[in-house]
């Protein structure tokens, strides 16, 4: 790092409707490096690339690229100084073939006209010297999508571009394909390019990245070696939680709790699907709520749905109330008494323009019909009562639910579901995107549900929230559960470590906890 | 208790009113204001004729179009309508020319609605099962539907006089004719349908989130065959009432074109075209707003190939309209 850096940004300010999202934030990068840029979710690291890109326009700072300085205002412009992206979702041209991706808008040509063959024969080479040998005349589509990233990554290199950002690249590939796609990663730094690398597994950024820029809260918190910063540091960097704050005090009511608690309600087994879901074990009993920890991307969501039957296992036994259960679809979930608060309310939980009243029914609206006719006297009883039990608050229950504040339309589609009384209740990310009072809220009517002897599963990215309402916390890692933590073990300090370090680690961080206390 | 739910009612009662008023207020306003306007300006408007005339233009055109808005409530369309009309009134002479008596009448009113019921059926396992866009799988019958209806009569024309069959269409009660009748009870009874019952709220539901309605185990793809094959049946049943009318069945002519007018009068009705909303009574709206737009151009001598032009402005200023009410 003794010359200058390839891409310095300082003090990078943006903010959307008022709400700041990015705060003199900073991120550089060197030529020849593979560069790791983490944080969690609504960090601002997208925002950061975003403005980099041209995507968005930042309010105050400055980036310096290559030697100059740049305020690009279209992607357009970042891609012609030499900066390339790609993206989670690949944007490629499906129907046209390898080769013609490769060198779209930059075809060589002879007399005026495309030269196909030499477009066919430098794009095998390319790919050869990737170690991949397909045909280029294919459409895109034809392929995988880990050949697709590297067909991206070969269009990237043949552009010469400078710097390639790889934005969760990997998210959907399988082990093997995420070997190739590093190859050709390690080959690009040696190259002399710069790489910028966004993932959320652990494993990965150790194996490939060189240095890491941790954002948190729209502020870049560190810039480090991956050497210096290892697996623990970087996770509660992330997070934001120092050694003194994770100590948990009220372990015993959870002790006490989990001592009365009834029969297991849900018993899942080796669970498997996809690529998100390896292999997952848990179980929940009647009258206690597990803590579903992971870092975004872990497979939580995925985990909750195979659960739910939103989607089907591939492998794995389920059981619900000692009895084996095979989910075809949510119906035959709910006729089993599970419920599923999902993680996205916009996109899976509201009807925006139906009424508070018809999407709070919505599941037990059969159970109030006779005949095919909905009985609405009987719907207006269940609708007041939550409205009143859970503090809705709204101007009618006729009102559209898309007028309602988040944390009022969370609790209509909680009450969505309580309504059907269900034994087992899965509740993904259920304080998401609510404001603080509502997230008490939701807090306290867990606690109730669960001391009125449901079973509860929550998932929740601030361990804060989940410790907190939690009696235990299953930990998975990759899509696989690596650390069952129950009551007294249970704390933000074990989570994280099992997050960091998996199964048979040592708790480092309880122990570190531990001589922090016996040194006081 | 009894006085607690009384007096919350009335408040919530009347919110809902406002509400419903105000989703197809425009269009209410938009058809009085032409009314208003012939009364003043066209000569003989006040006439049981007139009035007897505009309606039963447009009483196919409602009947599809009810089933139309069904389909459009969940995000679908249905081009195929005009080929189950043609299908429906292919048939339905075949029947009662060979068959005498009440049975052959019967059997006219019941296996052509039945047929085109069927064509509902095939797309609705189209969009449903084979995941077929709406537009796409309906063309496929909107293509060969009307192929099917010539093959099945050689392509002939159908004449015929059967006052028993043809009362559909030009029977009276009070002096109102019979079809009118027909098409105000359809139309109350799919507002009531799609209001009150369970079938209504999931139709709702699966058009405004398909996501949310899987996650709430509501049968998605029920609820969608269901609209198809509805909309499909009620196609059969405007294709008898045409050619009862007509006196005559032309596989070639029958539902010419039905398909279109019905998606205009729900986009001008206030139904949103991507789903989860379905406005009966405004279908109804707007579907005379656009047959006495062109009753009153052609009573001032404006030729009917200009009141096509105006047509389709009304149907951008309708849709446009609808965006900016979100």
């Amino acid at each position: 790092m003794a010359q200058t850096p390839l891409l310095d940004m300082q003090d990078i300010d943006i903010a959307f409707g008022g709400v700041a999202a990015l705060k003199r934030a900073r991120l550089t990068v060197a030529a020849g490096e593979v560069h790791a840029l983490i944080g969690q979710n609504g960090a601002g690291k997208s925002t950061l690339i975003k403005i980099l890109t041209g995507a968005y326009r930042k309010s105050a700072g400055t980036i310096r690229f290559d030697g100059r300085e740049v305020d690009f205002r279209t992607p357009k412009e970042a891609r012609e100084a030499g900066i390339s992206t790609i993206y989670q979702e690949i944007n490629l041209v499906p129907f046209r073939s390898v080769a013609e991706n490769i060198f779209l808008g930059r075809e060589p040509r002879r007399f005026g006209l495309i030269d196909w063959k030499i477009v066919q024969r430098r794009a095998s080479e390319l790919l050869e010297s990737f170690g991949l040998r397909i045909d280029v005349r294919k459409p895109v589509r034809d392929y995988s999508t880990a050949i697709q990233q590297m067909v991206a990554l070969a269009r990237a290199v043949s552009s010469d571009a400078k710097m390639v950002i790889m934005d969760e690249s990997t998210s959907s590939l399988d082990e093997r394909e995420v070997e190739l796609l590093f190859t050709v990663v390690r080959r690009l730094r040696d190259d002399g390019r710069a790489v910028i690398f966004v993932s959320h597994r652990l494993d990965e950024l150790y194996a490939l990245c060189d240095r890491v820029t941790v954002m948190r809260d729209g502020q870049t918190v560190a810039e480090n070696t991956m050497q210096q910063m290892d697996k623990l540091k970087l996770v509660t960097t992330m997070l934001g939680r120092t050694l003194a704050a994770v100590v948990h005090e009220d372990s015993a009511v959870k002790e006490a709790n989990l001592a009365k608690r009834g029969p297991v309600a849900l018993a899942a087994q080796g669970l498997a699907a996809g690529a998100k879901v390896t292999d997952v074990s848990l179980d929940v009993h009647a009258g206690e709520a597990v803590g579903l920890a992971g870092l975004l991307g872990s497979g939580r969501t995925e985990t909750m749905r195979l659960l739910f039957g939103a989607d089907r296992p591939a492998k794995g036994t389920l059981d619900i109330n000692g009895e084996p259960a095979s989910f075809k679809s949510p119906k035959d979930a709910i006729a089993r008494g599970v419920a599923y608060l999902t993680e996205d309310r916009k996109a899976e939980g509201i009807v925006p323009e139906l009424s508070v009243r018809d999407n709070l029914t919505l599941v037990c609206l059969p159970a109030l019909t006779k005949r095919g006719v909905v009985d609405v006297a009987k719907q207006r009883e269940i609708v007041d009562g939550f409205i009143e039990s859970l503090g809705i608050k709204l101007r009618s229950p006729d009102q559209p639910i898309r007028e309602l504040s988040g944390g009022n339309q969370q609790k209509v589609l909680l009450a969505r579901w309580l309504a059907t009384h269900p034994r087992l209740l899965l509740l993904d990310e259920p304080t998401r995107g609510i404001d603080v009072g509502a997230k008490a809220d939701v807090a306290k009517i867990v606690r109730e549900l669960r001391d009125a002897g449901m079973a509860v599963l929550l998932s929740a990215s601030e361990l804060e929230e989940l410790t907190a309402v939690a009696d235990r916390a299953v930990v998975i890692r990759d899509g696989e559960t690596v650390a069952q933590l129950d009551g007294a073990q249970m704390n933000e300090a074990s989570i994280m470590d099992a997050i960091a370090y998996g199964a048979g680690a040592e708790s480092t961080l309880a122990e570190a906890v531990e001589e922090a206390k016996h040194d006081r | 208790m009894i006085d607690d739910t009384q007096r919350a009612a009335p408040i919530v009662q009347a919110s809902a009113k406002k509400k419903r008023g105000v989703a197809i207020q425009r269009e209410v306003a938009v058809l009085l204001a032409m009314i208003v306007f012939n009364l003043i300006f066209t000569q003989h408007f006040v006439s049981l004729q007139t009035f007897n005339v505009n309606l039963t233009q447009v009483v196919t055109i409602v009947i599809v179009g009810i089933g139309m808005t069904l389909v459009v409530a969940t995000g679908g369309i249905d081009l195929s309508v005009g080929a189950s009309m043609a299908i429906a009134g292919a048939l339905a002479p075949m029947l009662f020319m060979n068959i005498d008596g009440p049975l052959g009448i019967v059997l006219a009113f019941t296996l052509p609605i039945v047929a085109a019921a069927l064509c509902g059926v095939f797309n609705g396992f189209l969009v449903t099962r084979l995941n077929v866009q709406p537009i796409v799988a309906t063309l496929v019958l909107f293509i060969a539907g009307r192929g099917i209806a010539q093959v099945v009569t050689d392509g002939s024309l159908q004449a015929f006089t059967n006052p028993a069959f043809q009362w559909i269409a030009l029977g009276k009660i009070a002096g109102v004719p019979f079809q009118i009748l027909l098409m105000l009870v359809l139309v109350a009874l799919f507002t009531w349908i799609v209001r009150k019952t369970l079938f209504g709220k999931f139709l709702l539901v699966t058009g405004g989130n398909e996501d949310a309605a899987y996650l709430s185990g509501i049968p998605t793809a029920r609820v969608k065959m269901i609209a198809y094959t509805v909309c499909a049946a009620l196609a059969g049943l405007a294709g008898l009432i045409s050619i009862s009318v007509n006196s005559s069945s032309d596989a070639n002519v029958v539902g010419l074109g039905v398909e279109l007018d019905a998606i205009a009068a729900v986009a001008v009705g206030g139904t949103a075209l991507t789903g989860g909303k379905a406005y009966i009574t405004g279908t109804l709206i707007g579907a005379l707003i656009i047959q006495l737009l062109r009753y009153t151009l052609l009573a001032h001598g404006i030729p009917d190939a200009a009141a096509l032009v105006l047509k389709a402005a009304i149907i951008i200023v309708a849709v446009y309209v609808q965006r900016k009410r979100g």
